[in-house]
């Protein structure tokens, strides 16, 4: 399968892109690794006249602590991610899920930036976003402006970017004692999008409370989706292992699955409420909490 | 080794659309080609360069026969447009023989018998060159990780990994 006809530009700056954005408003899609693109304009599900690859642009990909930050910068291939010594050593939840993106050789193309703004709800990275309360620094033709993970998906492919509008940087608040997460998704094989996945982002403080906890479900709703009562009945104490059964619960009841060929509804948010039930231990323990 | 030649060819098929041309260097040759914007790299690889090494499976992004390294990292070709690789090293089967003599990895998939019908073969060996130059050592479960976007139907993934072990022995890994 060849893709549609369309005029290909790489510029060599983020302006220049805007500027190519511009010209074609709704026609123009940013092409960076292509992973989810490509297969789409193949199937003829998307068919932008114009795509702007920003693979040559300098400096967008990097991973790097910077004062209260993590910074990711949007062309940082998944691998380059996953090979980060940072990530490794101090952040699970996106080492985690790094490993489990589609396949390895996917994650040689595929990019940070793609992957949070795509809008598919079975992408992996937007829950850990979520969970762990980061921002996308993103710029377009008035400058450059911030937008929490929180209020960037708005409903399947929908997302707050503009059309002449590009992801710069994902911003993450920087590892502290204290924390920890985990990622644990279920899929039917290698390379296949989430059955249901969970994010979870603990901090604890010297005693063991849980100060701060993020909890976010992949492919069980029209976007990702954020267990906000599951999260917020964690904090404020030492969660017992009922605790953490309980805000399992919740979260699958904040999950909204729909029937297909991954399964049945009851029986994602049974996955749902399993995952998030281990993932919750697995963080609590990476955050130092003893029982 | 870079070839001093530079051919130049034109485009394959007339698939229609835009052109431009783009500097790819294909197993240690330069070539300056005009591609159309829409030329998936396998189709540019194939139809173009006449290097039928690299197969076309699902077409769809799965199984992982068309494997090729693009500066050194296993890739998918036929989710790669050609002018992604514009300026850039492209590693295909064709290209692991040097001077007459096999690859480490086409050794030890000859030795092992990691192959049945041979279809997957060339992005499986691919996949295997690009993860001993970064792991020259890998453990059975490192080996079934880094082969786990490479698909086999015939399943014969113990003789693979077996020819892997063999191809990580012979180039002086110790396990």
């Amino acid at each position: 399968m060849i893709p549609p006809k369309f005029d290909y530009h790489a510029p060599g700056t983020v302006d220049e892109a805007i500027g190519l954005l511009q010209q074609s408003p709704g026609d123009a899609k940013v092409l960076a690794g292509g992973q989810s693109l490509l297969p789409l304009m193949k199937l003829r599900l998307a068919e932008p006249k114009v795509l702007v690859d920003i693979s040559r642009i300098a400096n967008l990909s990097y991973v790097r602590e910077d004062g209260d930050w993590l910074r990711v910068g949007a062309a940082t291939k998944i691998n380059d991610l996953n090979d980060s010594p940072a990530i490794q050593s101090r952040y699970p939840l996106l080492a985690d899920a790094g490993a489990h993106i589609a396949d390895p050789l996917v994650r040689n193309m595929g990019t940070v930036g793609g992957n949070v703004c795509h809008g598919d709800p079975g992408n992996d990275l937007p829950a850990c976003m979520l969970a762990s309360g980061a921002s996308y620094k993103v710029r377009g033709p008035k400058g450059d402006r911030s937008v929490p993970a929180q209020e960037f998906y708005r409903d399947t492919f929908v997302t707050a970017l503009a059309p002449a509008e590009i992801l710069t940087e994902v911003q993450l608040p920087k590892a502290q004692a204290g924390d920890g997460g985990a990622y644990l998704k279920m899929e039917r094989k290698v390379g296949d999008f989430a059955i249901a996945a969970v994010a979870v982002h603990l901090r604890l403080d010297a005693k063991g409370s849980v100060t701060q906890a993020g909890i976010a479900l992949t492919n069980v709703g029209p976007t990702v989706i954020m267990a906000s009562k599951a999260a917020s009945s964690l904090v404020g104490h030492k969660p017992s292992d009922a605790d953490l059964q309980a805000a399992a619960k919740l979260a699958a009841e904040a999950a909204q699955p729909t029937s297909d060929q991954r399964g049945p509804a009851e029986f994602k948010k049974g996955v749902v409420k399993t995952l998030a039930y281990r993932a919750l231990k697995k963080a609590w323990e990476r955050a130092g909490g003893k029982s | 080794m870079a070839s001093t030649a530079i051919p130049r060819l034109t485009a394959g098929a007339p698939i229609g659309g835009p052109t431009r041309t783009v500097h790819v260097t294909v197993n240690d040759v330069a070539f300056e080609i005009a591609v159309q914007d829409r030329t998936l790299l396998v189709h540019f690889l194939r139809d173009i360069l006449g290097l039928t090494g690299t197969h076309v499976g699902c077409d769809t992004t799965h199984c992982g026969a068309c494997t090729v390294l693009l500066d050194d990292r296993p890739v998918k070709s036929c989710t790669v447009l050609a002018v992604q690789a514009d300026g850039r090293k492209v590693r295909t089967v064709e290209g692991l023989e040097a001077g007459g003599k096999l690859h480490a990895v086409q050794e030890g998939f000859t030795a092992e018998h990691g192959l049945q019908c041979g279809f997957c073969t060339p992005g499986m060996m691919m996949t295997s060159v690009a993860l001993l130059a970064k792991n020259p050592n890998p453990s059975e479960d490192e080996i079934r990780r880094a082969i786990s976007g490479n698909l086999c139907r015939c399943t014969g993934y113990m003789n693979i990994v077996k020819a892997i072990q063999h191809a990580s022995k012979a180039s002086g890994g110790a396990k």
